[in-house]
């Protein structure tokens, strides 16, 4: 029973991980802090239900949508807005990402209404794999888990073994020289929130598979992924994975003691992880 | 000589400010193709000042700087670089989280193409394919100085900016660094090397200026600038 409630909390992790790859590869590569990061999950998923639920695209076409209309809003709200943020100390970003929280929020409510919706996955939600002794493993959280595990192994070879990742771990390193060396920075943030805003666009569209979505859930997907990038150690990208997983499990088996637990022992892992690990498991910036 | 060799790279009248803080005053300073010139002065004078500006590191009026015949003030680090003109900076300042051969590679965002390649570069500085797959940051001094300036050749540039590359090193290091020198003027380069080191920058450069509080107290061939002449413009005595 145990084993099951266990396994559970790992591929629940998975989901964690994918919110909190963003928020790790945002901070890494040019030390932003966005805290608009939950409240675009939350747009990704209602760009999902416009997709499917309105304009009758296939369920899994559409993310073929979402991501890059995602990456692409990335790309300009970073080049327009959240360039002019940054270099001028932790302040300005904070702000400016708080504000477009709330607008997110606001023109999510006027849009959509507070009426939770969703994506309907059919019978796929509820089937699984039973690997015998009472423990079932549904496929919807395998394939949630699994994607998250190809995104970390996609960025980590990005990062490691092409001029782009290359260009990414020198900017975040010391943005000054990379300049001198021919890297235009402000293209460079760009493309990284365009990439953190791709992997929010997935993260969103299998939060609606999941559960269903409010315009105002965007702040806790935030402390979510805040919890799993600082558990893990800022930046590290297989770190958040593991940090994801700690929440997952604590959940799980908060859950399992009792319903209404689950959050709370999530956040109580957090807290101990905290004062073990105030670095976080594997602190680095961005590791190849 | 068929053409004004001051029309090549060419500072006029440059001013340079930090904030409310102005660091150059009017400076007056030329680079011929093929030359290499020495900038000497105490510190504070203003050399590394001059090198940022050229470099698009810090702001300058567009015709404060011309490169072959362009107005170049004023243009980002990035675009400059991309036009050739490479600058090594002061401390070397490799990227930590990068290997060797990775930092030699980040050269090749300058997007041009050159007689310098990986290869290339190793030959320069054997030691450095010995190590190549190591992180930058535990190479010796001297090696890393090797790392900074193969880095700054991997852009294929047409003007090398040596912003104290003697600094900090033993002096067999930096013999072994200086006699890279000539085969870098060899391939096309012209260079500007600052210099606390006078009599190694004297020994290297076809000319040679000293800097005074932001401003050209002294320039002149080495051979005709007598120690005493040296003496009063580097320390304004």
């Amino acid at each position: 029973m145990w084993i099951d409630t266990i396994l559970q909390g790992v591929l629940l992790g998975g989901l964690y991980a994918l919110f909190a790859t963003g928020l790790s590869l945002s901070f890494g590569i040019m030390r932003l802090v966005n805290l608009a990061h939950g409240d675009f999950i939350v747009l990704a998923a209602y760009g999902g239900v416009v997709a499917v639920n309105w304009l009758g695209v296939p369920l899994y076409g559409s993310i073929v949508v979402v991501l890059p209309l995602m990456a692409t809003l990335g790309y300009v709200l970073q080049r327009l807005v959240l360039n002019h943020t940054l270099g001028q100390g932790i302040l300005p970003p904070l702000l400016v990402t708080f504000g477009i929280s709330v607008i997110i929020q606001n023109v999510l409510l006027t849009v959509f209404s507070a009426d939770s919706q969703g994506l309907n996955t059919g019978a796929f939600q509820t089937t699984s794999l039973d690997l015998g002794g009472g423990i079932a493993l549904g496929w919807f959280p395998l394939l949630v888990f699994a994607t998250a595990v190809g995104v970390i192994v996609g960025l980590q070879l990005l990062s490691s073994h092409t001029a782009l990742g290359r260009a990414f771990r020198a900017t975040s390193d010391d943005p000054r020289i990379a300049q001198l060396m021919g890297i235009d920075h402000h293209h460079a943030y760009a493309l990284a929130m365009a990439l953190t805003m791709a992997v929010v666009a997935i993260a969103g569209i299998y939060l609606a598979m999941r559960t269903t979505v409010t315009p105002t859930i965007g702040p806790i997907r935030l402390l979510l992924a805040f919890e799993a990038v600082i558990i893990g150690g800022m930046g590290s990208l297989w770190g958040t994975l593991v940090g994801g997983i700690i929440l997952g499990v604590a959940q799980s088996i908060g859950n399992h003691i009792n319903p209404g637990f689950g959050l709370l022992a999530g956040h109580l892992a957090f807290l101990i992880m905290l004062m073990l690990r105030p670095a976080g498991l594997f602190p680095k910036t961005l590791d190849a | 000589m068929t053409r004004d060799p001051s029309a090549w790279l060419k500072v006029s009248r440059l001013e340079a400010w930090y904030g409310d803080f102005q660091a150059l005053f009017g400076i007056d300073f030329y680079l011929g193709e093929g030359e290499i010139v020495a900038i000497i002065g105490a510190n504070g004078a203003g050399k590394s000042t001059l090198l940022q500006t050229i470099a698009g590191e810090l702001p300058a009026a567009p015709e404060a700087v011309m490169f072959r015949g362009e107005p170049f003030g004023g243009k980002s680090a990035h675009q400059i670089v991309r036009q050739g003109i490479a600058l090594i900076p002061e401390g070397r300042r490799l990227f930590p989280s990068l290997s060797v051969e990775e930092n030699l590679q980040m050269g090749l965002h300058s997007r041009r193409s050159g007689p310098w390649t990986l290869e290339r570069v190793y030959r320069l500085f054997p030691v450095l394919e010995t190590c190549r797959k190591r992180s930058a940051v535990v190479l010796s001094g001297g090696q890393q100085q090797m790392v900074a300036v193969g880095r700054a050749l991997m852009s294929n540039p047409i003007v090398v900016l040596c912003d104290e590359i003697s600094l900090g090193l033993a002096p067999t290091v930096i013999k072994d660094i200086y006699a890279a020198i000539p085969e870098i003027l060899a391939s096309g380069c012209s260079i500007v090397l600052v210099e606390q080191d006078i009599r190694r920058a004297l020994l290297a450069a076809d000319r040679v200026y000293c800097l005074l509080e932001g401003r050209v107290s002294l320039e002149g061939l080495p051979a005709d600038l007598g120690r005493e002449r040296i003496a009063e413009a580097y320390f304004g005595i």
